[in-house]
């Protein structure tokens, strides 16, 4: 095969700057997982289809698995690492807990980044949380709990009842 | 599995771009979202790629005097929430909460779609109904095809090594035009099965000339050639759709695969076609309109 072909790259990662020298085939995912050792980006089926790699990338969820590293150059992108540190989706992560939608916990950090990307909007649907979360897999919970507690924090946030 | 090793190149301008496409091995990248999977799968192996995404040029959504253009840049959420969609090309905008999933569409772009050609991909069914015109370039040249010529099969398209898809222009809605949009998928937003879209032309009191494209199911997009002589009208019951619905998938040559065989696709399809004119039908003439201004 080919040699590496390394591109310098700067961006802000969590609020942070990152410079880094970055090989082409390098994906997001691995770049944050094995470079920067921020492993609560969780690589699933790595082709698109499941969202447990899902990060915020300009504020809009992106698989990371789908990106080139060096692509996030000049861009800011958030983890589950920032969006936790922020406080930002503490509340949701609280009624994840309340709601049990959590129990192996390897689908959840790309379930958050998509939750978090949702309620930057208008106060979603119940079917309109569905329709957000078809793109992430759970295999444990079956999803109402996830429904739920996403509702529930979509409430709370319009300061109305849930 | 991870990606083999290519180069990366990402030009600010159009024309340094399809300079880099004349490499041998090169390919775009603009949404990734296909290209990417096939990469990490390593099912494809390209030498070069060229990362348009800096090009401001191939960006935005125009309502022009040649109909409303779609840069290459344009990313399937934009389409998405575009006003000039939602009013000038209804047909898109009915269509796109089925194209992936939210992740996806933040990223993935109308014209790469066109490009991959993928036979389960909304974008070239959508397309071919509504007559789209593709806009290709390539170092020293630019033509433009119809989109019912540039399909050709299964990941096939007219497109050369060293073109580029930069826009496509879709037609303006008329306002005597309605449209219907249904798909079958294993789960929402994931590939169609099979799927289905449909143009008429309001009469008074009947839907006529029908451009009706199945997809998904088919090698490429298949545009009926019974539409044109199709009319759903007012008062056609339901047995009568029924009927319209089997001329339809009666020139359809379904792939068999693990989502079905092909009788079963042609039935899928049927139904999804009969509940489509039913829809049209009490959409038309029950004074509800098109949902679109």
């Amino acid at each position: 095969m080919g040699m590496a072909d390394l591109h310098s790259i700067a961006f802000m990662l969590n609020g942070k700057s990152v410079t880094a020298d970055v090989d082409a085939r390098l994906h997001l995912a691995d770049f944050l997982r094995h470079t920067l050792h921020l492993t609560g980006t969780h690589v699933g089926c790595e082709h698109g289809v499941c969202g447990a790699c899902n990060v915020l990338v300009d504020g809009r969820s992106t698989r990371s698995c789908l990106m080139l590293a060096v692509q996030v150059d000049g861009a800011q992108v958030e983890t589950i690492e920032g969006l936790t540190a922020s406080g930002q989706i503490a509340d949701l992560q609280e009624a994840f807990t309340a709601r049990n939608a959590l129990q192996c916990g390897y689908c959840t950090p790309g379930v958050l980044a998509t939750a978090a990307e949702l309620l930057n909007g208008e106060k979603p649907t119940r079917e309109e949380i569905r329709d957000a979360l078809s793109g992430n897999y759970c295999r444990c919970t079956g999803y109402h709990a996830i429904v739920d507690a996403i509702e529930t924090v979509a409430g709370k946030r319009q300061g109305g009842a849930p | 599995m991870k990606a083999p090793a290519f180069a990366y190149r990402r030009p600010e301008e159009l024309a340094e771009a399809l300079s880099l496409l004349t490499t041998e091995g090169a390919q775009v990248l603009a949404g990734g979202q296909s290209l990417i999977a096939s990469l990490n799968m390593r099912l494809s192996a390209p030498a070069l790629l060229v990362d348009i995404n800096r090009i401001g040029a191939l960006r935005g959504i125009e309502d022009r005097e040649d109909g409303i253009r779609i840069g290459a840049l344009v990313r399937h959420v934009d389409v998405l929430h575009s006003p000039v969609i939602a009013r000038q090309v209804p047909l898109l905008a009915m269509a796109l909460p089925h194209v992936a999933h939210m992740a996806v569409r933040n990223r993935g772009t109308t014209c790469g779609s066109l490009a991959l050609a993928d036979p389960s991909a909304e974008m070239p069914a959508l397309a071919v109904a509504l007559n789209a015109e593709i806009v290709l370039e390539k170092h020293g040249d630019r033509r433009q095809v119809a989109a019912r010529d540039f399909f050709q099969g299964l990941y096939q398209t007219d497109r050369e090594d060293d073109e580029m898809i930069t826009e496509v222009i879709f037609p303006r809605a008329a306002d005597d035009e309605m449209f219907g949009f249904a798909e079958l998928a294993r789960r929402h937003g994931d590939f169609a099965t099979v799927g289905i879209s449909v143009r008429a032309r309001h009469t008074g009191d009947a839907l006529e000339n029908l451009d009706v494209v199945v997809f998904g199911s088919e090698a490429m997009p298949l545009l009926s050639p019974a539409g044109p002589s199709l009319r759903i009208a007012a008062d056609a019951t339901e047995p009568m759709l029924a009927d319209m619905a089997e001329t339809i998938v009666a020139d359809m040559e379904p792939m068999e695969n693990h989502q079905g065989r092909a009788d079963t696709k042609r039935k899928q399809a049927a139904v999804l076609l009969r509940r489509t004119f039913k829809d049209m039908q009490s959409r038309a003439f029950a004074g509800r309109g098109n949902g679109h201004g």
